[in-house]
């Protein structure tokens, strides 16, 4: 069977003036549905890069790039849009909600712009919600939630549509180590419930020992790729080397 | 269409949390739509107003004036002495082709007195043409017969100013008023005229017969002799060449030689009007312009605005393209909000031009004119300016990149 993404020899480089930086120096894997993977690695050893070309948000230099057998090189920025719209669910550190605008309103937001009816929407918005249970938030503005409560808001966006993948880049990074927790406990519970595919980047190795399978991102390149292996066990043994 | 509703939804939620900020750009537009309707209103009112009182003045006019004449070295000016005859008069009418009416007049200025009122007014001796070429037409009683003409009766036509001033309430058909001393039965009242293009009162006046005023009133110095010849053309096309022969004809008819001036000057009324209101529809055309600066500048306001709105917001528009909004989905969103500025705006316009130009010509009395046009006209331009100047920020939003959108601080 086909893979849900494959990537070979994914290559992007900066242009920055006259110099050109190699963000990302030949990537190839595989991800198959259902996987709940982390990519961990130090700042800029292309993670976030790797990340936002998964997610349909820039184009790799050279490579190729297939997800559920698309290949996003030959499509519009229009087009490309409208597969973040209805294959992918982004949740960012920063939460990114629309502030004065409410949780259920902000997760009604991919609907908008997928063409669901308003009542559709709002029903959607609200399973969603509720699956992070969030019931009886829904119209609170983001500023009136908590951190993690605005983070389950975002994870409630990026499930409304009922993507292939959601693409977490840092989704603790601006929460306490017990709301971390919660937040990854939803995570695995959408992994395991739905089968949903979940690819996360975090650099801290406790984060990423709640996913099935970690990568190792280091100067462009995968240096490790292990499945239901200590992330800290891995970084320890990589740092003896 | 569910697209656009969103769209408009979002917008007028974006409008609705910076109040301020939307009711200051609101008021660019506001002014400048105020300011072309108010411009408009008074220029076709300041149109209209010419155009009534060319229509007063009859169609077609050509006025013979008496002449400059030189006595003993002293030369005087236009129609300061009588050099036209009665006979002139006939002569233009029945040898000039193309003149359908002619009426000489001899005036002057004299004090007119009823019971213990009295007021100075213009007397015109004149025929009953006069009244016809002018489309002058009475409230009561009736015009001079040519028994009152060839009997030089002492009957008179009052004008409106001058029936206000004397008799005040009383009817004055039948009446006696004492012009210059002698009395005058009125047999008519005129129907009011108004102002001239030259801005006289056009309703103080008195009309007597030509034959009376030549023999009682004022022609006792020059006798058989009129100032003035009124002449009607048939056409407007055919004034130029009847001014011409008419010209020739009082030449060889007061034997003037070739190389004399002229002892009479023939006018075009019709070319006095037509100037007149092409200098109105100059200032109208001026004021509409000046206006639409104004409107304009609005527009540049809401740009500003726009603009400032599109960085602010540029996280906000990384998030909506994250989650899948297309290019045109994001320059319909900041296109609607700048539509929906200006149209309230101009709406919001409508009401302040309207109530300004009622104000105004209140207070100065100058006659406005709406019309439907000119108000469709600058709310639809309030609405062009609005996607003009909202286009260049709403297609720069549409355009941003979404990952750098979405890091913007």
């Amino acid at each position: 069977m086909e893979s849900l993404i494959q990537v070979r020899d994914l290559v992007k480089v900066y242009r920055l003036g006259e110099v050109e930086v190699s963000a990302l120096r030949g990537i190839s894997l595989s991800i198959e549905r259902g996987e709940f993977v982390a990519i961990i690695g130090p700042s800029g050893s292309g993670k976030s890069t790797f990340m936002n070309i998964l997610g349909f948000l820039d184009r790799p230099t050279r490579g190729q790039y297939l997800l559920e057998g698309i290949n996003g090189d030959l499509l519009s920025r229009d087009e490309l849009a409208e597969i973040r719209n209805r294959k992918i669910g982004f949740v960012f550190q920063g939460f990114n909600l629309l502030s004065r605008t409410s949780a259920l309103e902000n997760v009604e937001l991919p609907l908008i712009y997928g063409g669901t009816s308003s009542s559709r929407r709002k029903e959607m918005a609200q399973k969603a919600l509720s699956s992070v249970g969030l019931e009886g938030r829904e119209h609170h503005h983001p500023s009136q939630l908590s951190g993690g409560e605005q983070q389950r808001v975002a994870i409630a966006r990026a499930l409304v549509n009922q993507p292939s993948i959601i693409l977490a880049d840092e989704p603790t990074g601006n929460l306490d180590t017990k709301t971390s927790e919660e937040i990854m406990g939803i995570f695995q519970r959408l992994n395991r419930e739905t089968e949903i595919t979940i690819i996360m980047i975090t650099h801290e190795p406790d984060i990423a020992s709640f996913a099935k399978r970690v990568i190792l991102f280091r100067d462009g390149r995968v240096v490790e790729d292990r499945k239901n292996f200590s992330p800290s066990a891995m970084i320890k043994e990589r740092v003896k080397q | 269409m569910t697209r656009f509703l969103t769209s408009l939804r979002i917008a007028l939620k974006a409008l609705m949390v910076n109040k301020m900020r939307s009711a200051l750009t609101m008021l660019g537009i506001i002014i400048g739509v105020g300011a072309v309707i108010a411009m408009i209103a008074v220029g076709s009112g300041a149109k209209k107003r010419i155009a009534d009182q060319i229509a007063s003045m009859g169609s077609n006019i050509l006025i013979v004036l008496s002449g400059s004449s030189t006595s003993g070295g002293i030369r005087f000016g236009t129609g300061t002495v009588p050099t036209l005859t009665v006979e002139d008069g006939k002569a233009i009418l029945t040898e000039v082709p193309g003149v359908k009416a002619v009426a000489p007049h001899l005036s002057g200025i004299a004090q007119v007195v009823f019971g213990n009122q009295n007021w100075s007014t213009v007397i015109y001796g004149t025929t009953p043409d006069l009244l016809e070429i002018r489309e002058w037409s009475l409230t009561s009683g009736r015009v001079f017969t040519q028994q009152d003409m060839d009997g030089a009766t002492k009957v008179c036509l009052l004008g409106k100013t001058v029936v206000d001033n004397l008799f005040g309430g009383i009817e004055p058909i039948g009446q006696i008023v004492r012009i210059k001393k002698i009395p005058f039965t009125v047999i008519g009242t005129l129907a009011p005229k108004g102002q001239s293009t030259w801005g006289t009162d056009q309703d103080d006046i008195i009309f007597v017969p030509l034959t009376t005023a030549q023999k009682r009133l004022f022609g006792m110095q020059f006798p058989g002799m009129v100032r003035v010849i009124t002449v009607q053309a048939r056409e407007p096309e055919v004034m130029k060449s009847v001014e011409e022969q008419i010209t020739e004809l009082l030449r060889q008819r007061h034997r003037i030689q070739p190389g004399q001036e002229n002892d009479f000057s023939v006018r075009n009324l019709t070319e006095v009007a037509s100037s007149a209101e092409e200098s109105a529809r100059v200032m109208s055309l001026l004021l509409g312009a000046i206006a639409s600066i104004s409107l304009i500048v609005g527009g540049i306001g809401i740009m500003n605005i726009m603009l400032v709105s599109v960085t602010e917001r540029t996280r906000e528009i990384g998030i909506r393209m994250a989650v899948g909004a297309k290019g045109r989905d994001i320059l319909l969103q900041f296109l609607i909000e700048s539509l929906v500025l200006s149209l309230i705006g101009g709406t919001i316009g409508i009401g302040v031009g309207v109530t300004g130009t009622l104000i105004l010509s209140r207070f100065t009395q100058w006659p406005t004119l709406f019309s439907i046009e000119a108000i469709l006209l600058a709310f639809l331009f309030s609405g062009s300016v609005g996607v003009f100047f909202g286009f260049y920020p709403a297609r720069k939003a549409s355009l941003l990149n979404p990952i750098e959108a979405l890091r913007y601080e």
